[in-house]
């Protein structure tokens, strides 16, 4: 064994060495590394009023009330997650990108009566980019519906657009 | 004896045909020219393309455009680590000494593509997610890896024996790379803000094809670009080696001359 070998299995051993402790620490610290709790973990894990935590999902369709206190704009709506639901109150201006069906992030705490008094409201857009003209021949042609959630898949794209260039 | 000394393992020989330094200049020298006007012909190329051909987001409109510069400045920041990693363990095992210079010379450049990252997803981030920047897996995890840099650039000069300084620096850089799977997998293991990654080397890009060759383009200019920078500066490391090795040498003779 040349030096150069002992200095590359010294190498190895320390980089499986860190790489180990490295991924057993994250597995140690998985639960308190989320950036937000789903509903469904709300309900399950049920952090005590007035403790502020982050709420994540997507907008409910047909849930979003808008009113006003005074000269503020307050929004209500539903955050689902498909397994549950916690309703939102927020006194704010909402993000240009907020709508039904839209990821959405919102720092704060529930309330006694259940509803989660946010702070603020971030939203959380998906991985897929397209044009206008892609995304509105989705909602034409009935394959995608924005309130109802994420696009489809990249390759049912072309279909639309086929179709509509031979009709 | 002497035979066996100067008998150097095959795959040695191949690792250091460019560890002469001439011949390193040579190669390079005539390289360079074309990898620069390739990486600015691409990179302009690209970002006119994506800046004003292609299509706004149905969503987004003209704000995805901050993708052509953040995507690529990304993709490169942790490019960028991953050859410091590999020059590192050249260095730690090989002892190859144009690796160390590489070393030295990746940090500054790679730097600089995270702190583009930084700054132009907080740009994009304010208009679109309403905030310049949160602490979700992805941006802590990219912010680490701008510390590292920092931290290796610091580290690889803070010594006045250079080979103590890249000694060093190898090892922290190699202790950093657990940093890259987190950085692209943060998306994927943690609920974070930051979306998924659009492209995949598995599946088919969540993206219109108008929007990605663009982005593509832009990441082959960037990377030409920034093979270019670290070309140049490690060509200027070497010479500047060689000039400090002949004026040491030139102040011996002096210094021999006035003795005797």
């Amino acid at each position: 064994m040349t030096r150069k070998h002992r200095r590359l299995a010294v190498l190895l051993a320390c980089g499986l060495g860190l790489g180990s402790a490295a991924g057993l620490t994250f597995w140690a610290l998985r639960d308190s590394m989320v950036f937000f709790l789903p509903p469904s973990e709300v309900a399950a894990k049920a952090p005590p009023p007035g403790r502020s935590f982050r709420l994540g999902g997507l907008v409910q369709a047909g849930s979003v009330v808008r009113t006003s206190a005074g000269s503020k704009p307050v929004a209500r709506f539903v955050v689902t997650d498909g397994a549950g639901q916690v309703t939102v109150e927020y006194g704010g201006i909402l993000p240009d990108l907020f709508r039904e069906g839209q990821g959405v992030v919102t720092l704060g705490a529930m309330r006694p009566d259940g509803v989660f008094a946010a702070s603020e409201v971030l939203a959380k857009h998906d991985e897929t980019y397209m044009p206008r003209e892609v995304a509105d021949a989705l909602k034409k042609s009935g394959h995608w519906n924005p309130a109802s959630g994420s696009p489809p898949p990249a390759a049912l794209w072309t279909a639309p657009k086929s179709g509509q260039a031979g009709g | 004896m002497d035979a066996s000394a100067t008998l150097v393992p095959p795959q040695g020989r191949a690792l250091h045909r460019f560890a002469n330094p001439g011949r390193f200049l040579r190669l390079s020298g005539r390289v360079l020219p074309y990898l620069s006007a390739a990486g600015l012909v691409a990179t302009l190329a690209g970002l006119g393309w994506g800046l004003f051909l292609a299509p706004a987001d149905w969503q987004q409109g003209d704000a995805v455009r901050i993708m052509y510069v953040h995507v690529p400045a990304a993709w490169l920041a942790s490019g960028g680590y991953l050859a410091l990693a590999v020059c590192s363990v050249l260095s730690l095992v090989w002892r190859h000494p144009l690796a160390d210079l590489a070393a030295v010379e990746i940090g500054p450049v790679g730097a600089g593509a995270t702190a583009l990252c930084l700054a132009t997803g907080a740009i994009w981030g304010k208009p679109m997610w309403g905030a310049w920047w949160v602490w979700d897996a992805r941006l802590t995890s990219v912010l680490v890896l701008f510390f590292l840099y920092l931290g290796h650039i610091a580290l690889v000069r803070a010594f006045d024996d250079p080979t103590r300084g890249h000694r060093a620096g190898a090892i922290l850089a190699l202790v950093g790379v657990v940093n890259l799977p987190v950085i692209k997998f943060s998306v994927d293991w943690w609920n974070t803000l930051h979306q998924p990654s659009s492209i995949t080397l598995t599946g088919a890009p969540a993206m219109a094809a108008e929007m990605l060759w663009p982005l593509l383009l832009c990441a082959v200019g960037f990377t030409l670009g920034f093979a270019a920078i670290v070309t140049a500066r490690l060509r200027a490391a070497v010479m500047e080696r060689r000039i400090r090795a002949l004026l040491l040498a030139q102040a011996q003779a002096q210094a021999q001359g006035s003795a005797a």
